[in-house]
């Protein structure tokens, strides 16, 4: 077994068994730990596979941004964390039935499938090329992607917006009448 | 001699995992958690088709790239919607959160 293969099942082992630990730890901040885990080993598959801008954007996007987005999820969101309450629903006999028939017809189709090889190596300036391609040949969903950026932000912040309408007390129409009713005196109170 | 399908392979259990946490979580962000897994899956597999298939013209990491920023986008605006049900409803069970369905 050479050092490729051997760096290839360690990382595959971690990745599946934090995976297996995100869907099933009882309490959801270990899942948002192990999902971290998880996120790492798929960053070091992407250094084994010679893609380092990828793994540095995998680092820097999943691990940095949306691992910890999940965790301030969890700390918001408060009561779920607790030890007790249940965390899975009535479906996981059908849960498991389905996702493994989906992984039996996956590995069959793979089992098969004609992949046309190329047994070309990676080409020396691999970030060059891609860099290049996604400013030539992927321009226009590049631009796209920008722009669907810009309005996840806005939704975002549109979204999570603490509304004062429906919750707030009424405004009052008529603060003088309300003030009648509260106080049916105040009327000789009135200086004259 | 690790090939393609070793690559193909485990992204599909990855896969599979994510689909298995996604049907059975009760929480809103333990399912989104799963559907970040469903994504670093199919990231797996873009850049292991980049390496074997085309390894001149990197196209599969073009791909992933803007798969990436798609899970961003979605992760950012699926977290504002939980914790908006969560001011509402004072909880976050998806079983439970089904006000738009009737």
């Amino acid at each position: 077994m050479d050092s490729t293969a051997l760096a290839f099942y360690s990382l595959a082992f971690i990745i599946i068994a934090a995976a297996i630990f995100v869907v099933t730890a009882k309490n959801i901040f270990h899942s948002a730990v192990y999902l971290i885990v998880a996120l790492f080993g798929v960053a070091g598959l992407f250094v084994l596979l010679q893609a380092f801008f990828l793994a540095a954007a995998q680092v820097l996007i999943y691990v940095g941004a949306i691992a910890v987005l999940m965790m301030f999820a969890v700390m918001l969101t408060a009561r779920i964390a607790d030890a007790g309450v249940r965390h899975t629903n009535e479906q996981v006999g059908t849960g498991l039935l389905v996702s493994l028939g989906l992984l039996a017809v996956m590995l069959y189709s793979l089992w098969d499938s004609p992949f046309q090889f190329s047994g070309a190596p990676v080409a020396e300036g691999a970030g060059l090329t891609l860099g290049r391609q996604l400013l030539t040949k992927f321009v226009l969903p590049f631009e796209i992607v920008s722009v669907l950026l810009l309005a996840a932000l806005i939704g975002a912040v549109v979204i999570a917006k603490k509304d004062d309408t429906g919750r707030a007390e009424p405004k009052a129409k008529y603060p003088a009448a309300r003030a009648l009713r509260e106080d049916p005196d105040i009327v000789r109170k009135v200086p004259r | 001699m690790i090939g393609l399908s070793h690559y193909m392979a485990l992204s599909a259990i990855v896969f599979c995992i994510g689909v298995y946490g996604m049907l059975t979580r009760r929480n809103a962000v333990a399912v989104l958690m799963s559907v970040e897994l469903m994504f670093n899956s199919v990231n797996i597999a873009l850049v292991a088709c980049a390496r074997f298939v085309t390894p001149e013209t990197v196209t599969g990491q073009a791909v992933a790239v803007f798969t990436i920023a798609v899970a961003a986008a979605e992760a950012t605006v699926a977290l504002a919607i939980v914790l908006l049900i969560y001011q509402h409803h004072r909880g976050i069970d998806v079983d439970r959160v089904n006000f738009m369905k009737w």
